[in-house]
């Protein structure tokens, strides 16, 4: 963790790719959870993944503006968020798939809290104080999420038949996109090295374990492991992150600078 | 706003309370429908704590709570309402008590 960095430049550009796919896995997230306002199952409910996404945008906000000013180019985060097409997007590949039925949503989103719990605790240790400012905060935020998620696993998971085959259902379609959470790239290796992320290697075994004593509770089955070949945060991205990317992006783009 | 968000029956109603600040006391803030206890918490924390309204939150199965027959107001309530010597204020304080 203290070994110095042979190559300064090759590690601030892994400080900035490791932000954005933060940053952008929170942005992504929000906008598809931002989708559910006025359809969710319950007005309760429609408040609850809204209060997730103003959390995950919030973070989107801090760790795009960090990435803006690391990048050194003039972008704030409004461009970042606003102005880049999908292919320099660094998020999770998981983050940006549909939210299908309320089982789909909620599965996708137990498994990014489950994710940023163990990030964002890494990071609250970074060498970075602004990097661990920032997880500090969105820590408090994913515990909350985590429950709510972990909860809802649960209920469906443990429910009714049809709610069981659902929640099975969104698990084997997205259990796919999970390798790359804790599969860490050169750059994730050499900040971990460096002392500013986390070593996720060494992260994923603690996720596996309450990941395993959630489908417990919740009576699913882990689906086996799969190896797919999307890399979002390498900016190889399913086709469903151009059609988000349309929708969130269109209004900046058709009326640059508007304000409201 | 569609029929799919009429509560369904196995959403039972919960009352929700909620402590401002610590040492006052929780105070009924509204209610609302979830299927657990532990689903009311996070609904009353997503409805009614958006806005630093609380720290502490109680949820309470609306069947649980026995309340008082609107009909029976009258024999209730009503023969309070000539003890206005149940008032401390009725009655006056001779000067030289200090301490009271």
């Amino acid at each position: 963790m203290s070994a110095a960095p042979s190559h300064p430049a090759a590690l601030e550009q892994a400080r900035l790719q490791f932000v954005l796919r933060l940053g952008d896995t929170s942005l992504v997230l929000a906008q598809r959870l931002g989708a559910w306002v006025g359809h969710g199952p319950a007005l309760e409910e429609d408040l609850g993944l809204a209060n997730l996404a103003l959390d995950l945008l919030g973070q989107a906000r801090l760790l795009l503006s960090y990435a803006g000013e690391l990048e050194g180019t003039g972008r704030d985060e409004d461009a970042l968020a606003f102005l880049r097409d999908a292919p320099e997007f660094r998020n999770l590949t998981l983050a940006e798939q549909p939210n299908g039925d309320f089982g789909h949503t909620i599965v996708r989103q137990w498994l990014i809290d489950a994710w940023q719990l163990e990030v964002y605790g890494g990071l609250e240790r970074s060498s970075d104080a602004r990097l661990a400012a920032i997880a500090g905060k969105a820590l408090k935020e994913t515990r909350y999420h985590y429950r709510f998620s972990s909860g809802w696993l649960v209920r469906l998971g443990d429910g009714t038949d049809e709610s069981h085959a659902r929640a099975q259902a969104a698990l084997e379609a997205l259990w796919r996109f999970t390798d790359e959470l804790f599969s860490p790239d050169e750059a994730e290796a050499l900040l971990a090295t460096a002392g500013i992320a986390p070593d996720l290697g060494e992260l994923r075994s603690a996720w596996v374990a309450r990941i395993e004593a959630d489908l417990l509770a919740a009576t699913l089955r882990r689906p086996q492991a799969a190896h797919y070949p999307w890399y979002g945060k390498r900016g190889v991205h399913t086709e469903h992150l151009g059609h988000l990317l349309a929708e969130m992006q269109h209004l900046p783009r058709t009326f640059p600078g508007v304000q409201w | 706003m569609s029929d799919t968000r009429t509560p369904r029956p196995d959403w039972p109603l919960y009352e929700v309370f909620i402590r401002s600040r610590a040492g006052l006391e929780h105070k009924h803030v509204g209610s609302l429908h979830a299927a657990d206890a532990r689903m009311a918490i996070e609904h009353a924390r997503d409805v009614y704590t958006r806005r630093m309204e609380g720290v502490s939150l109680w949820v309470v199965p609306a069947a649980q709570i026995t309340a008082s027959d609107p009909a029976e107001a009258d024999a209730l309530f009503e023969p309070a309402r000539d003890k206005a010597y149940r008032h401390p204020t009725f009655y006056s304080i001779p000067d030289e008590v200090k301490n009271l």
